[in-house]
Parts: structure tokens; sequence; C-alpha cells
């Protein structure tokens, strides 16, 4: 891991802090590091003290339903809004005390678009370029760059307006990687798009990974997004209930679910019962259980059992079921509320 | 975060002016991109000035007799004409700013690691140099005014608009840094440029007026704009000019020669940006 410094930028950012230690210690240092933030608004606490530690090219989901404090947690990370309590450092810098800092070394993408829309790509990536202290020279080369990468380099001169939602988002991203941040926030970065949409937004968050060696934050309430992320915090009334893999997370859970369809339940469930010790739920005209490794359990049962099996499905554990497991509620069911604004 | 050697820490702080230099100026190339691109807009903003100078100019023109070389009530008019044409677009700087927190994009610019002063600042001499783009497009229709194309008269009258389209440019801002509310904006920004128009002299002579409307032309800071400009107007002017009509501010009789207006003007337009800067730093 090298601390890469803006090529082209001279001031004394990152690379000064990190100067005197040896490069792997700079690499264990992490990019992000809270602890107790929190913040209150009058109407009621919106965070309640999180902590968080993320090392460097790591990517970190921030999952919850809306309103569970993902966008205010964001906000305080990225210096918009200042927190109540906690403190926390984001590239090395304090976030209250250092915010312009911060700033240069942290992109964000919102969740709804902040592109000017009486512009052209190149011309809103020039913007940023500028406002950011890239130099013009540099600002060409990385914007021919980051929209190779992002598939947009033939819409270059095109005015955004007449960009489709997926390539707005895709040029925001763009947007915020100019000035060579070391993590880039994204919150709720595939909301409001379609899936195939969201697909090539997460291909190109991959590509970005691997080629830029980036930090990525991310909140989202879209459970299967939170597959892509190296380590989820899952985060629900303002604090973090759960923070692992997502396949750790799974792994709390346990097991694969079996779904099966017989002829005769209630014979099903009791040879269940008595060959291999599970209980059998009973939901609707199915049955389901848990058991440890569901594509290796279903050649046995199905030879075990004397009914009629008319199907089996097995699922592997999804984060709906970490979600609920940890807060005894479906993500969708929290959105309800929310839904019809 | 380690504390920078003396040594650095001139550098870093010329560094720094650079960078707010450089954003200022794309900040300002941001608004003027905008500008040049809408030739419908730049075509209607003069459009309305025209009209009123041709037609109630010509209509009005007639109750005063016009002298051979002197004024008639369309030279009267014209600095007025020049100040409306100029308060549209500057207003515009801040319905600019008002749009910009409607479509986001105003976050980007507040994420960025640059002074919120800065930002203003931008903007604002943004706005004050499309507000004076706009006023120089009048600047040839001086001859329907009865007034010589003398160049530097001219050059006065779009060097006098600059200063005032700054100031009107910071009023603008500070009237959508302090209604953040999108609708309220509106509202109050109709309220409040009309009777800025109305009570500045700049369709009728302000010396007729009761005195406590007087009172509100002494304090209202487009009046002394309008007059420095009718000043300048009619300074090379080779006939006569109709004293009471070409009367401007007075202060208990005194009238502040057309420098002291200027530098009210400018003094208005900081305080008015510096209330701006500071509640814009504040809450965003």
């Amino acid at each position: 891991m090298t601390t890469r410094l803006p090529p082209g930028d001279s001031r004394s950012a990152p690379g000064s802090e990190d100067a005197g230690s040896s490069p792997s210690a700079a690499a264990a240092v992490p990019v992000i590091h809270a602890r107790g933030l929190a913040k209150s608004y009058p109407e009621g606490p919106a965070v309640r003290g999180i902590d968080l530690t993320v090392p460097a090219g790591q990517t970190f989901g921030f999952l919850g339903p809306n309103g569970a404090g993902k966008t205010t947690t964001i906000a305080m990370l990225c210096t918009l809004t200042a927190p109540s309590a906690g403190r926390a450092r984001v590239a090395g810098h304090d976030v209250t005390t250092d915010a312009h800092q911060v700033r240069r070394h942290i992109g964000l993408v919102f969740q709804d678009t902040t592109l000017d829309q009486g512009l052209t790509a190149w011309e809103n990536l020039r913007f940023h370029a500028r406002l950011h202290g890239v130099p013009a020279s540099t600002a060409q080369t990385r914007a021919r760059e980051l929209l190779d990468l992002a598939g947009l380099s033939h819409r270059r001169d095109s005015l955004v307006g007449t960009f489709s939602g997926g390539m707005k988002r895709r040029l925001e991203i763009v947007r915020g990687l100019m000035h060579r941040p070391r993590v880039l926030f994204l919150d709720e970065p595939t909301i409001g798009l379609d899936p195939q949409t969201r697909a090539q937004i997460w291909d190109h968050l991959h590509r970005l990974r691997r080629q830029e060696g980036i930090t990525l934050f991310l909140t989202t309430h879209y459970l299967d997004e939170a597959e892509h992320c190296d380590r989820i915090a899952i985060i629900d009334d303002g604090q973090i209930i759960a923070e692992d893999t997502p396949a750790a997370l799974k792994t709390v859970i346990g097991a694969d679910r079996v779904e099966l369809r017989t002829n005769d339940d209630r014979a099903a469930t009791a040879q269940l019962r008595d060959r291999f010790g599970l209980d059998a739920v009973a939901d609707g005209d199915s049955l389901w259980l848990r058991v440890e490794d569901g594509a290796a359990f279903v050649p046995r049962m199905c030879s075990a059992l004397t009914v009629t099996i008319r199907s089996v499905t097995v699922t592997r554990p999804s984060l709906d079921d970490v979600f609920f497991h940890y807060t005894g509620r479906t993500i969708r069911e929290t959105d309800q509320p929310e839904a019809g604004r | 975060m380690n504390v920078p050697a003396p040594a650095l820490a001139a550098p870093r702080a010329a560094r720094r002016l650079t960078g707010e230099l450089a954003a200022l100026l794309v900040i300002w190339q941001r608004d003027m991109l905008h500008y040049r691109r809408d030739r419908f807009k730049i075509l209607v903003t003069v459009l309305q000035p025209i009209m009123m100078l041709t037609v109630l100019g010509a209509g009005l023109a007639s109750l005063l007799p016009a002298t051979p070389g002197g004024a008639d009530y369309r030279t009267f008019l014209f600095p007025g004409m020049l100040m409306m044409t100029v308060q549209a677009p500057a207003i515009s700087a801040g319905v600019a700013l008002v749009t910009d927190r409607q479509s986001g994009f105003l976050r980007e610019i507040v994420m960025a690691p640059v002074r919120r002063e800065t930002v203003l600042i931008g903007r604002c001499l943004g706005g004050a140099s499309i507000a004076t783009c706009q006023g120089a497009l009048l600047l040839p229709l001086a001859g329907i005014a009865r007034l010589p194309y003398d160049p530097i008269t001219l050059a006065l009258l779009l060097g006098e608009m600059v200063i005032n389209a700054f100031m009107m440019t910071a009023l603008g801002v500070l009237l959508a840094i302090a209604i953040t509310r999108t609708e309220s904006f509106y509202a109050v920004l109709s309220i409040v440029t009309m009777p800025l128009i109305f009570l500045s002299g700049a369709m009728f002579p302000v010396s007729g007026l009761p005195g406590w409307l007087f009172s509100a032309v002494l304090v209202n800071p487009v009046s002394y704009a309008v007059d420095a400009l009718r000043r300048t107007t009619v300074a090379r002017l080779p006939g006569p000019v109709p004293a009471t009509l070409f009367d401007g501010p007075r202060w208990g009789g005194w009238r502040p020669p057309v420098l002291l207006e200027l530098a009210c003007i400018v003094v208005a337009g900081v305080a008015m940006l510096a209330l701006a800067s500071r509640r814009f730093s504040r809450n965003p």
C-alpha cells in the first residue's frame, strides 16, 4: 500500500503525516475512525453514538432502513454537519477541527443529483476540479481516464440535462473522484434506478476499486447491494446493531432455509423430526426448516421421506434475514411509513 | 494534525489564497457560461427597458419641451432604464443561488474545501459581470435619449454600472441567503425590487415627493446609483438641462458629489455581502 498523493499537487497533504512512519504502518491507519459519534436535532436524536473503523481500500456498507441515521452519519463524516458528541477522523484529519483538509481527501456522491444540468459533462468535471485545486492539465487527463472507465467518453461534451439517470449517477461518481480522494462516500448510490442500471453502477464501482484502490463508504437499504461490500454495519434507530463481513453476518442466522411442498405436511413433519431431529415450520401450504448445508441435505431428505415431495427450494440466508434477526422487522416493513412521501 | 513548521506557513497561506482565487474564477466562469448559453434570456431582458424608453419616453417627452442639444424626458429616463437593465440580471444572481439550492448543486459547492465568502464573492462577480454586459447592450440607444455618443461619458456610465450591478447583486444574494424557502424568496423579491426602483428617481424626479417618501429615497441605495448615472449622462451635454427635473437626493439641502454617491453604493454592497457571508457560513 502506498500513500497516494494527487499528481501535480505539491501541498503537504496526506503524505506529510505518514512520511515518518513505514508504509505498512500507514496502511494500518484506518481511513475512517469514529468514536461515540452522535447527532441530536431538536426533534430528537438521529445518531446515538456510533463507533466505526474502516481500513484503507475497503468497501464498507452502511445498511439500514430510511431514517435510521445513515445520511446523518455520512453528513458528519463529510463535515457537512457538526456532531453533537463524539469524534471522527477521516483520511487522517479531524472532521470538526480540520474540515477543509477532510474535504480535500474525500469525494461525496449525494442521494439525488447535484450536477449542473445546464453544463456539459466536462464543464461539470472542470468546475469540480478547479474548486478542489486540481491543476487544469491534470484535470484534463484525469477526466479522460475516469470518463473512459465510466463509459461516458463519447458524451464528454453533451449537456448533462440530456443524460439518463444511470449516466448522471456515473458522472457524479466520476466527479467525486476528480481530485483523487482517499475515500469516496456514496449515499444510496443506486436509489431510484432500475435493476439493470443498478448493476451497471456496481460494475463501475468494482472497476474503480480495482484501478484506483479507493476506499468506498456507502449507505444502502437494498440488501442485495450490501453483498458487494467487504464489511457491513447494520444501523437501526441511530445505533449500529451489528458489524461484520456479509458472510459472517449470515452465519449468525446459521443455516440455509429449505422450503418444501408435500402431499402430506403432517406426515412430513413427523418424519423430519424422527429421522433428522429437525423441527419444520408450517407456513401456509408449505413447510420450511433450517439446515447447515441445504444442498447436501435435500437428496438425503428426499430418500428418507415416504411422503410425496412436490417441490423443494433451498435459500441461502440473506441479509434480510440478518436484519430481521437483529431488529425483528424486515427492512421493507420499516420503509412503509416513508414509502408514500 | 501536525503543526506546520514556521517556514512552511507562508507558502501554505499563499497556496490557500491561490486556491481561493481559482475557486472564485471558476464560480464566475460558470455564471458566464450559463449567461452565454441563454441567448433568448439576454434578448428578453434588454427588450423591456428598450420598450419603456421608446414608448413611455416618447409619450411623456411631449410634457417637456425639448431644447436643441438639451435634455428631455427621454434623457431623464435613460439612466433609470440603465439601472433597471442592470438590476434585473443582478438580482438574478440571488435567484441562481436559490435555483442551485433547489437543484442540489449548491451542495457540490458547499462540499468544496473553499471558504463560503469566496463562493458568494464569486457569485456576486458573476452576477455583476452579466448585469454590466446587459447594461452595455443598452448604451447604443443613447441617441434615442438625445445623448451624443461621447466615448468618455459612455465609459463612465459603464464603470458606474459595474458598481451599481455589484451592489444589486449583493442585495439579491443576501435575500437568497436570508430566505431559504423558495416561494417566500420570490414573493419578497417582487415586494423589495419595486419600491427600490420607484423610490430611486428612475422614472420620475424625487424632489416632488412628500417628506416621508423622500426619506425612503435617501436610504435607498438605488437612488444614488440612478443619480450618479444621471449626473454623468448630462455632465457633457452641450445644451441646457432642466434643474428641477434632474435634481437628486440631498442630505439636508446638500447634494453629495458623484464620487461620494458611488462610495456609498460600494459600502452598501460590501455590507450586504458581508452579512450574507456570515449567514451562509453558519447555515448554508
